[in-house]
Parts: C-alpha cells; sequence; structure tokens
C-alpha cells in the first residue's frame, strides 16, 4: 500500500520537472524540422515521461497527475515517432523500387485480368451481334442514333467541350473506373470481376454496334492512341483490386485485417503509377485522338510508343536509364 | 455507450491509452468538413462565373478558362481531404472542431501512403449514399473503424489537449501549494468551471471543500463569504 504522503513528495520533487517538460510537450509535435539537439531534448522528454507516467500508475492510479502524464506522453510519442518527410529520395524509391515491385507482384494476376476483359469484350460483341436490340442497354439513344446516321459520337467530341475539358472529365472517369476495380476488390475480388466483365462487355457490344453500321474503323481510328495504356492500365488497377480480395480468402497473415492492411500498403505505389499513367492517356484522349489531323500510323506509334513508355515505367527501367545517363562520366575533350 | 479505448504500447515499454472516436464524432467532423468544401468550391464556380460574365478574361484562356474555374473547384472538393490530412498531420478543420485526429495502430501520425490509402476506399465506404457502408462498419467494428481505416491501418481518436496543457500547472501547483495532488487537482477544476456552474452550485462546493481542505476557517465565517471571497480563498489554496 502506498502511503499518501509518499505521492505528494514524489509529485512534489517531480513538479519543477513537469513545468519544464510542458513547453517541449507543446512544441515537438508541431515541429516540421528537428535539430539533432531537438531531437536528443525530445526523445529525453519522452523518456522521463514514460518512467512519470509507470510511477504515478503505481502511486496515484486514477488522479489528474496520471492522466496529464499520459496524455503529454502521448503527444509526445506523435513527435518520437514520426516517419521522414516524403523527401526526393522518396520519391526516387518510390518511383525506382515500389512501383515496379509492385508491378511485378501481380503480373500474372494482371494476364488473367486482361484475359476476362477479353473474353467479355468476345461476349459482348457476340451478344449484340446476335440480338442487336440489345445495344440499348450499353449506348445511349443519342449514341446509337448518331451511328445509325453514319457518325461515330467521338467524331463530334471536340464540338462538345474543348480538349483541355474533355482531357479532365475523361481523366476523373478513367481515374474513377480504375480506383473502383482496385477498392471492389474488396468484396473478395468478385466487385473487381464484375466491373473488368461490364468494361468489356460494353467494349465489346459497342465494337460490334458500329461494326454492324461500318464504322468499327472510326471507333478503332479514336481508341488507337490512347487505348493501349488506358486498357492495360485498368487490367492492372483490376489485378491490384483482385489482390485485395485474395489478400482477404487465403489471408497471409495471421488476421484478416492484417492481410488486407498489407496488401493495401505493397500495391499502393501501383495505384500512384496507374493515376499518372491515366493522366497521360485523358490528355491523349483529349487532344490526339479525337482530333482529324493525325493518321492511322501516326496515332498507332503514339498508342505503341506510350505503351513502350508504360512498359518501362512499371519495369522501373526509365530511372535505372535515367539515373545511369546521369552518373555517366563526362567525355573528356 | 462507453468511448473505445485504444491501448499502445510505446517506444520506452509503457503503455498508453487513446479514446477512439465514435461515428458520433466522425459524422460531426464531416459535416463540418463537407461545408466547407462545398462553399470554397461553389466560391470558386461563383468567382468563375462572375468573370465569364463580365468578359474579363482575357481572349487567349478562352479555351481553357472552363477548365481553369472548374477543375480547382472538382480539386478542392475531391482532393480536400486527403491533402488536408496529410498537411495537417491526420487533421482536417472538421476534426480539428470536433477534438480528433487520425493516428496509426502504433499510435503515430499516418504517412502520406497510409492517409492516400483511407480516403481511396471513400468509394466503398460512401456506398450506396450518405456513407451508409462505413458507417455500418464504424457501428461493429472494435475500433469503430470504418473500410478506409482497416485498409490503411488508421484509428480517428480524440485529442486531449487539456490535459497535456495541464501537466505545467500541474507541476506549478504541486510545486507552491500544501494540498496533496487530487486535492489541488480538484480545487483547480472547481476553480476552472466556476463560471460555467450555477452560482449555488459553485459556492456550496468551494464551502465544502473549504470546510474539508482549510481546517483552521470558523464554519460560521464560511457561510458568511462572498463569492469573491470563496474564490480567493481558494486560489490561496493552491498557493
Amino acid at each position: 500500500m502506498v502511503e499518501r504522503s509518499d505521492a505528494s513528495s514524489w509529485v512534489k520533487s517531480r513538479a519543477a520537472r513537469w513545468q519544464d517538460l510542458e513547453a517541449e510537450v507543446n512544441r515537438a509535435p508541431a515541429r516540421s524540422r528537428a535539430t539533432p539537439e531537438e531531437a536528443l531534448r525530445t526523445l529525453e522528454a519522452y523518456r522521463t515521461l514514460a518512467r512519470d507516467l509507470a510511477s504515478a500508475r503505481e502511486l496515484l492510479p486514477r488522479s489528474t497527475a496520471t492522466a496529464a502524464l499520459a496524455s503529454a506522453y502521448s503527444r509526445l510519442h506523435v513527435a518520437v515517432s514520426r516517419t521522414p518527410k516524403f523527401a526526393r529520395s522518396r520519391w526516387r524509391t518510390l518511383f525506382r523500387d515500389q512501383i515496379p515491385a509492385a508491378a511485378r507482384s501481380v503480373r500474372s494476376l494482371a494476364l488473367w485480368i486482361a484475359l476476362l476483359l477479353a473474353l467479355s469484350a468476345l461476349a459482348g460483341w457476340w451478344l449484340i451481334s446476335t440480338y442487336p436490340e440489345l445495344i440499348g442497354l450499353i449506348a445511349s439513344e443519342k449514341m446509337i442514333s448518331g451511328v445509325e446516321q453514319g457518325h461515330v459520337w467521338t467524331d463530334q467530341l471536340l464540338n462538345v467541350a474543348p480538349s483541355s475539358v474533355l482531357s479532365a472529365q475523361i481523366f476523373s472517369n478513367n481515374a474513377v473506373v480504375s480506383t473502383g476495380a482496385f477498392c471492389a476488390g474488396l468484396f473478395f475480388g468478385l466487385g473487381t470481376f464484375y466491373m473488368i466483365s461490364l468494361n468489356g462487355l460494353m467494349l465489346g457490344g459497342l465494337l460490334a454496334f458500329t461494326h454492324q453500321y461500318g464504322l468499327m474503323h472510326s471507333l478503332v481510328r479514336f481508341i488507337l492512341p490512347h487505348g493501349p495504356v488506358e486498357l492495360s492500365v485498368i487490367c492492372l488497377a483490376g489485378a491490384a483490386g483482385t489482390a485485395l480480395g485474395e489478400s482477404l480468402i487465403r489471408p497471409s497473415l495471421p488476421t484478416r485485417a492484417q492481410s488486407l492492411r498489407a496488401c493495401a500498403e505493397r500495391l499502393g505505389p501501383l495505384l500512384v503509377a496507374c493515376i499518372l499513367l491515366l493522366l497521360g492517356a485523358g490528355l491523349l484522349e483529349g487532344f490526339v485522338s479525337p482530333s482529324s489531323h493525325y493518321s492511322i500510323p501516326v496515332r498507332l506509334t503514339i498508342g505503341l510508343g506510350y505503351w513502350m513508355f508504360m512498359l518501362l515505367f512499371l519495369s522501373g527501367k526509365l530511372f535505372t536509364l535515367a539515373s545511369s545517363a546521369s552518373f555517366a562520366p563526362r567525355q573528356s575533350s | 455507450m462507453a468511448a473505445e479505448e485504444l491501448n499502445i504500447r510505446g517506444l520506452t515499454g509503457v503503455e498508453m491509452t487513446l479514446q477512439v472516436a465514435g461515428p458520433g464524432t466522425r459524422a460531426y467532423a464531416f459535416i463540418i468538413d463537407w461545408h466547407i468544401r462545398l462553399l470554397v468550391a461553389l466560391a470558386w464556380l461563383l468567382l468563375g462565373w462572375l468573370v465569364g460574365l463580365l468578359g474579363a478574361a482575357p481572349k487567349f484562356m478562352s479555351h481553357v478558362f472552363p477548365l481553369v474555374f472548374a477543375l480547382p473547384a472538382l480539386l478542392v472538393y475531391f482532393f480536400y481531404h486527403p491533402v488536408l490530412e496529410v498537411l495537417m498531420h491526420g487533421r482536417t478543420p472538421g476534426k480539428r472542431m470536433a477534438g480528433a485526429r487520425i493516428v496509426t495502430l502504433e499510435g503515430a501520425t499516418p504517412g502520406m501512403g497510409a492517409l492516400l490509402m483511407r480516403n481511396l476506399f471513400r468509394l466503398i465506404d460512401s456506398l450506396p449514399l450518405l456513407y451508409l457502408v462505413g458507417l455500418i462498419c464504424c457501428m461493429f467494428t472494435a475500433q469503430r473503424v470504418r473500410i478506409g481505416d482497416l485498409a490503411a491501418g488508421t484509428v480517428l481518436v480524440l485529442d486531449d489537449q487539456k490535459a497535456a496543457r495541464s501537466l505545467g500547472s500541474l507541476g506549478r501547483i504541486a510545486e507552491s501549494s500544501r494540498l496533496d495532488p487530487d486535492s489541488a487537482a480538484l480545487v483547480q477544476d472547481l476553480l476552472e468551471r466556476w463560471t460555467e456552474l450555477e452560482p449555488e452550485r459553485a459556492q456550496a462546493l468551494a464551502r465544502e471543500l473549504l470546510g474539508r481542505l482549510d481546517p483552521g476557517l470558523d464554519p460560521n465565517q464560511l457561510a458568511d463569504f462572498k463569492p469573491e471571497a470563496l474564490r480567493s480563498r481558494l486560489g490561496a489554496l493552491l498557493g
């Protein structure tokens, strides 16, 4: 049994130190940068508070002093356990190591998702070829009447909105589809399968519909510059979503929550890559795809060129090449 | 419903306890944030509309003008949470007003990756409307977290700024007062809440405390004390 006088004398003996610590407790969590001296001072304060808190819990359980010490300790814990700022070196690590590692980890899944997309597209093609009246399920009235009059809806895009607005709209839409395909993986992967199949069905159905009116070449011509990367990114996001679902079905860690968290942390960088690639695809879709100035070979070159860029980007080679070029010894004259 | 607690072992091995914020605090913070972002986005759009109406936009901007005004408004609306949570170390103005902040399961401020992941899953949490999935998840998880928090490994906890501030005053009182720590805390608490309490209640409490803690005072004399005299006697006890 602890004597009350012991507790009082202990509090009195620590009072001056607590007054000193108050400034550090208030300052440290708000500090964005710390000098080594400041960091050491914070660590010392953290250790002191830990000792005092342990003593207070023993001498004065459920007291105001214990509550104040616990609160100060948790505030300093935030300062002490803060991760380093997202500096340039961390961006380099993200692009050179983390994104390629995440892309490699879902490579085989991405191929399966691409197969699912292709099969769904074939199913969509078959469905609309066999039952043309079903096109109303995947295309608007305006799109259907346009095609029936001999022009594809993509021909008129620039008359509807300027390229810049179009790019932003398209990017937003693609970003929502890709992140949606990833997040829907949470439903044990089924949500992702649904989204990929739906997109495949729509793509196949629209191609079949335009084919019936001899306009498929116009649609393919439109898709060529941005399509390869856009579809690949959707497959990658779908693969990431499937991996998320798998982490819940077959957890690799003791609990499903831990497994989900680890999977999301591992695949997060891949989503950053997907968003950046979609930004480029959105610009192409807004400025190049609807324009009549670009011939098919140019469109094909742009589309394949951007796709090759995507492969280099996802493999990390883009940054390895860039850093090796910057470190190459200069030729002396 | 009692607030849930998150027990975390600190780096020194000493445990700390954080109060987990429930669905009510979350909803309160969200409503404030939603109003702020909506008002800022609408204000920007209104400004764009006025500039367009007055013909003040330069001619060369005619192609990008709608984008210049539409995009920032959309960015404010959709990126309010992730950007502010990163910049304000796990807080937003709404969370600050609600007295809450986001922490990792280890009690630290989450990194940029975790905060972005947390916000990405708003897509699921907001389904089918009014954050119903997130709300249900919050109600049925031990740490009152939504799906975004589950995926990012984060928890919304209540801030206890007052207790942190009181460390210094606790030291000052302990140094100068002859009271034991608990009694000193009780007196200080009464003095801090003096204006919030009903006058009769505050005076009755003060008389009771002074009667116990200041044995030199005559009970008859104590009954005649005016409110100001009671406050100053209590202050004198703290030193």
